[in-house]
């Protein structure tokens, strides 16, 4: 039956060579290597659950009274889109199960995107040939920021609205355009009409889904084009890959994989609420709740926002750059500017252009790794940051003076933090001990006539490490 | 695959086990998947839904990692890579381009109209994002719902009586007539002691009895500012202040909405408060500065 599937493939489109490939492509193994595909698959789960809430969800901000099952509103003055949200969750059945999921889809979504980001940054793997697959995988990082955002801002409830007003108040504060565009994409002054929102939603659930979509396109091909990257291994060299076949070995582990985290995503949909908007309430501008946070990913947005002393620059009495320009725009401009233009900064220093397709471990470029923890450290205190006033009420540290703290300490930590891991990187280069595992051995061979011999010199910069081993 | 391994490999129980598990995950996972059916049809119970759909999966994931890790021999297959680069081919481009380009004979002239012409196009194709938005109308940004005389009403539409308001009170306030959901329409309105008072010179007699009323909205982030924060016991420390709750930018309403704390680069706009003679309260003039959040330009208060 196969092979006349694949005999009627190939007499239509001559591709027989290509499925060959395609089932007989290799895959590294490496753990951290299924964190991209994790982010993959909430990607369709998310595609999934959302075409279902397009079924329901109605992006109007036509007011009315609601009159739904949930009593504790009805009566009250709101917007279709609360309205078609609170029936998603309360009047269709299996509704809320959708919803939650795909909510925690996107927050699941960004952990695996922000995670083998991570993991490229640190071994090397966005190093020639693999630049457009990292510029892909960084562009997607913003998207889906930007995505995530967008859709929980379209429920209309107090948090959303309050996430699109500072929203407005960032793309208000660019300097000489501001003004403008702000006006131009909410249809006249806050809160906008309408139009806006029909504009935010086909945004959310048609162009920035495609976008995705696209760049997705791109980075798998590229991945496929260049094959996988490997580290260092008993047999995996420059010129070759090492590792599963795509069948049956492989298929199988991703199905486990896709199917696991699907299993995940609906138990948290079912299980944990997220974002139970009818606890909110509708938004209307003069409305505003203490504690409020957003979703975690854009945790290091309003940390800065909260972080950044009261400076705007003046003439005279014309304000020059608005505050919220500090934190929402110039931040984020800086850590995605950092992103894009590493690959090209360490090319000009290193001065290396070739190829590579061995991974380096984090201690075997220790500058890379310590740039990278001091820049990370950075981002990540200002997103701790941003929890300051949870901390406050969980914890009765003065607010005031938490702020005070992080404006000197995410100066200083990020260069501790960067110094520290330099050191530990050489350590480790010496000893060649695993960080984790404790101090390792060297690598033993058998020889032919019987003898054992040292794999590799105990010194040396760049041992192979056992990987692949379980 | 199977077929064609060697007998030798001691590979005859633990498959079948697996087998087995593979086979009783399945069915389980068909089991599930009909409970979420029978849920579904009788109710819909959203935890029920959830944990018998997410098990369905679950059951459905350890079954396929059974299988690849159990039932497919594990096999590590290496590959060589191929060059990536072609040298010749780059070249071959190069010249297959130039030749075709080469026969023009002005073709600087013609690179440099189809540039124009190209950007033009670009431009005209992109204008009518124009009609999204009034954009050159900055001026909305500025529009004012208060002028002198101008009532200020509660949620319910009710006049403010100077009177209802106690020291240390706060109480939102909207501008009669005017649409709510407009940013410049609603007011926070508190009472200090009028001893505690330290307005600028020029807002002398904008406070009567020490009421004063500020735009609710957040000049750092346009969110509302919300929260009163004023001590009831002597010491009072820290003293009374007005704190939004986005990014607690923190205003001084004793001197005329300064910033005391936070990221706010401009004061809270205040507006100047009248008593009529039934008592209730109204704009005494305009507000001190432009509501909202601050933009390119915008005029300090």
């Amino acid at each position: 039956m196969i092979y006349r599937l694949a005999r009627f493939i190939d007499t239509r489109t001559g591709q027989a060579p290509l499925v060959k490939k395609l089932l007989r492509y290799v895959f590294p193994d490496h753990w951290s290597f299924l964190l991209g595909e994790i982010a993959l698959y909430c990607f369709v789960v998310l595609v999934g659950t959302g075409i279902y809430l397009t079924f329901f969800f109605d992006p109007s901000m036509q007011h009315v009274i609601y009159n739904g099952p949930y009593t504790p509103l009805r009566g009250q003055q709101v917007s279709e889109a609360y309205r078609s949200v609170l029936d998603i969750s309360f009047r269709y059945k299996a509704g809320l199960l959708i919803r939650q999921t795909h909510h925690w889809a996107a927050d699941v979504f960004l952990v695996a995107i922000t995670l083998h980001m991570l993991r490229v940054f640190f071994t090397g793997a966005f190093r020639k040939p693999r630049e457009i697959t990292y510029y892909a995988g960084v562009l997607m990082l913003a998207l889906a920021m930007f995505e995530g955002f967008a859709g929980y801002s379209l429920g209309d409830d107090l948090l959303s609205g309050m996430g699109l007003v500072i929203a407005y108040s960032v793309v208000l504060s660019i300097p000489f355009v501001g003004g403008n565009l702000a006006l131009l994409i909410w249809h006249g002054p806050f809160p906008g009409t309408t139009e806006f929102f029909s504009r935010l939603y086909i945004a959310h659930v048609l162009l920035v889904p495609v976008a995705i979509g696209a760049l997705l396109g791109i980075h798998l091909i590229t991945i496929a084009v260049t094959h996988h990257s490997q580290f260092r291994g008993p047999r995996a060299r420059e010129d070759n890959v090492v590792g599963v076949p795509m069948w049956p070995g492989y298929l199988f582990r991703t199905l486990g994989l896709a199917l696991s985290v699907t299993a995940v995503l609906f138990l948290l949909g079912g299980l944990v609420q997220i974002n139970p908007v009818w606890e909110w309430g509708p938004f209307h501008p003069e409305l505003s709740t203490n504690g409020a946070q957003p979703d975690w990913y854009l945790g290091w947005l309003i940390g800065a926002l909260r972080l950044m002393p009261g400076w705007e620059p003046h003439i005279g009495h014309y304000t020059l750059i608005p505050n919220a320009f500090w934190g929402g725009a110039f931040f984020p401009l800086l850590v995605f500017g950092f992103l894009l233009a590493w690959p090209l900064l360490e090319r000009r220093f290193t001065r290396d252009h070739g190829y590579h397709h061995l991974l380096d471990r984090p201690r075997d470029a220790p500058w890379r790794t310590a740039i990278g923890v001091g820049f990370f450290t950075w981002v990540g205190m200002i997103f701790f940051a941003g929890s300051s006033d949870r901390v406050f009420v969980e914890m009765h540290i003065d607010y005031e003076s938490q702020i005070h703290v992080y404006q000197v300490l995410v100066f200083v930590v990020p260069f501790v933090a960067g110094w520290l891991a330099k050191r530990v990187c050489e350590q480790l280069r010496r000893s060649d001990a695993h960080p984790l595992r404790g101090a390792g051995g060297g690598l033993v061979r058998r020889t032919p006539t019987g003898g054992f011999e040292a794999v590799s010199g105990s010194t040396t910069t760049r041992t192979p490490e056992p990987t692949g081993r379980r | 695959m199977i077929r064609g391994a060697p007998k030798l490999l001691p590979r005859h129980r633990a498959p079948r086990r697996a087998e087995l598990a593979v086979f009783w995950a399945l069915l389980l996972a068909a089991a599930a998947a009909a409970g979420f059916i029978a849920v579904y049809a009788l109710g819909a119970d959203t935890q029920w839904l959830g944990l018998l759909l997410g098990s369905a999966f679950a059951l459905l994931a350890f079954g396929a990692v059974v299988t690849a890790k159990a039932l497919v021999p594990p096999e590590q297959k290496e590959e060589q890579r191929h060059s990536l680069d072609h040298d010749r081919d780059d070249l071959d481009i190069a010249v297959y381009v130039q030749e075709a380009d080469e026969g023009i004979t002005r073709s600087r002239l013609l690179k440099s109209a189809a540039g124009v012409a190209g950007l033009t196009v670009a431009g005209a194709l992109l204008v009518p994002i124009a009609s999204c938005g009034p954009f050159l109308d900055v001026a909305q940004l500025r529009r004012m719902a208060w002028s002198r005389g101008r009532r200020l009403v509660d949620d319910a539409d009710r006049p403010l009586r100077a009177e209802d308001i106690a020291v240390g009170a706060m109480v939102p306030a909207f501008a009669e007539g005017v649409d709510r959901k407009r940013l410049d329409a609603s007011l926070i309105v508190v009472r200090l002691d009028e001893d505690d008072l330290h307005l600028p010179d020029k807002r002398s007699g904008w406070a009567p009895s020490g009421i004063l009323a500020f735009s609710k909205i957040c000049t750092h982030a346009g969110c509302a500012v919300s929260m009163f924060r004023y001590p009831l016991f002597s010491p009072k420390v820290p003293k009374p202040a007005l704190v939004c709750p986005c990014h607690y930018s923190t205003f001084d309403p004793a001197r005329g909405g300064e910033v005391i704390f936070g990221p706010a680069g401009r004061p809270l706009p205040q507006l100047p408060v009248a008593i009529d003679e039934r008592g209730e309260l109204r704009a005494g003039g305009r507000m001190s500065g432009p509501v909202g959040p601050s933009w390119w330009g915008v005029q300090e208060g």
